[in-house]
């Protein structure tokens, strides 16, 4: 009896594990594939939209300099910086993906530096674009450098 | 995998050994595109949650210090997935070896996060909801709670194995990025589902910084920029029948993570014990990888499975 009653707090035990990782897997990966098919629906409104969140920069934060504008080591490393965490969804080359729009467009190039780094600091969470506040600072600009970089380099290579 | 790399008779003897094997192959063989910036704490949380459709999977190692007891090397699996932007979903799987007695699986942890604010603000608040379904073996000492002390450890596995616990457990993580510095304040607490037993509370806090804070233009594995360290704090703070500091152990641990640009990431910490309740030492360090895309390539799989029917 001792043994059956072993068994059947074991099995349950095994129960309650399997289902919660069955309850974890429908649930993330069903809202993984809710939001991707939203994203598919609308393609165009999140593009839209988050080209949008470029003018809900204040107007404080819009003006601010970038500290390390036109600084050639630092578009390097805000290269680096881009490599390692923004192009698994803009883009090797910021032209955009499935998960990312493009950064070479007029909406990103002609906003200014302080509004590209506010952007980068408060993210658009409700888009799926994360906070980068965990970068430090420094490390924002210089991926602001790098960004505003890619203009001059587009505009070097038209014929 | 794991099959053709240990021998059946090995896989009966050492599940756990099993289970290592498997996780390491897992982390050495995905391909990922993306580069961790993680920070260095182990039981303190920040408000940084797991880029949406990234899953990180961890392994970390408690070693701990047992006074009238034999010492312990506790160790757990995490794997961490960004369901969106605004929350992250974990799944931890705990055991444990005390030295002279047995090695044990000791249970399973489900944890969700969610960032409560769409902005960053001067202090960030997340709410963490955990479930845990743990034996009184467990001795990862992820959290230390109400009157959670060293002399709770002393006995044998088998006689701890006795004890099932199904606890809830609720932190708000209020957290603050200022100046490459990180400050993270989280008050838990926790509640054994067992009507008869109080609610029981903790802290962690922590504060961590780069070494550097700007970015050298070259991918290099020492850069300063790829080392964070800090320091955290955590212990118990009683519970409703007894609130309070009294029997309760508390941790000062400095701590330290490498960020690696190959994706992966090192963290060690070496926690003292504040007071004689406490172990005085518990050495931890883990290893992580985040596989950027993960999501993606899932839903692909699902809906290539869907596509053939």
């Amino acid at each position: 009896m001792k043994t059956a009653s072993a068994l059947f707090r074991s099995a349950g035990r095994f129960n309650l594990a399997a289902i919660a990782v069955v309850v974890f897997a429908i649930v993330v990966f069903g809202t993984s594939r809710a939001s991707a098919q939203n994203k598919d629906a609308g393609a165009g409104n999140i593009k839209q939209s988050t080209y949008a969140a470029l003018a809900d920069a204040p107007a404080k934060a819009r003006e601010r300099k970038n500290p390390f504008a036109g600084d050639p080591q630092a578009m390097a490393a805000g290269g680096k910086l881009f490599e390692q965490h923004c192009a698994e969804c803009h883009g090797m080359k910021a032209g955009g993906t499935r998960k990312g729009p493009s950064l070479l467009q007029e909406e990103v190039q002609e906003a200014t530096p302080g509004t590209l780094f506010w952007l980068l600091s408060n993210g658009v969470v409700r888009r799926g674009m994360p906070v980068w506040s965990k970068l430090p600072e420094q490390q924002r600009w210089q991926v602001v450098a790098f960004l505003q970089s890619l203009k001059v380099q587009a505009m070097n290579s038209q014929p | 995998m794991v099959a053709h790399v240990i021998p059946e008779s090995i896989r009966q003897k050492f599940p756990v050994l099993s289970f290592l094997v498997l996780l390491f192959s897992l982390l050495f063989c995905f391909p990922s595109l993306v580069w961790a910036q993680e920070s260095p704490y182990i039981v303190t949380y920040d408000h940084y949650l797991e880029e949406p459709g990234s899953l990180e999977v961890e392994y970390f190692s408690t070693f701990g210090t047992q006074r009238g007891g034999n010492d312990f090397h506790a160790f757990w699996a995490e794997f961490e997935y960004g369901a969106t932007a605004w929350w992250t979903t974990e799944f931890y799987l705990d055991g444990q070896t005390t030295f002279h007695d047995s090695t044990v699986f000791t249970g399973f942890r489900w944890e969700n996060r969610f960032r409560l604010l769409q902005r960053e603000h001067l202090v960030n608040p997340v709410l963490y909801i955990e479930y845990e379904q743990i034996s009184g073996a467990d001795k990862i000492l992820k959290e230390i709670e109400g009157h959670d002390v060293e002399s709770d450890f002393a006995d044998s596995n088998a006689a701890l194995r006795k004890e099932h616990d199904h606890e809830l457990e609720l932190k708000l993580l209020l957290s603050s990025s200022f100046k490459g510095w990180n400050v993270a304040v989280n008050p838990i607490v926790t509640k054994n589902l067992l009507p008869s037993e109080p609610w029981e509370f903790a802290y962690a806090v922590g504060a961590s910084r780069p070494l550097a804070l700007k970015a050298s233009p070259n991918r290099c594995n020492f850069c300063r920029e790829n080392f964070v360290a800090g320091v955290e704090m955590y212990g118990g703070l009683g519970d409703t029948q007894s609130a309070g500091l009294h029997d309760t152990s508390h941790y000062l641990a400095p701590v330290v993570a490498w960020n690696l640009p190959s994706d992966w990431t090192v963290r060690v910490s070496s926690g003292f014990g504040l007071n004689d309740n406490s172990h005085r030492l518990l050495l931890r360090w883990g290893l992580s990888r985040e596989f950027s895309g993960f999501g993606e390539l899932v839903g692909r799989w699902l809906g290539s499975l869907g596509g053939r029917r």
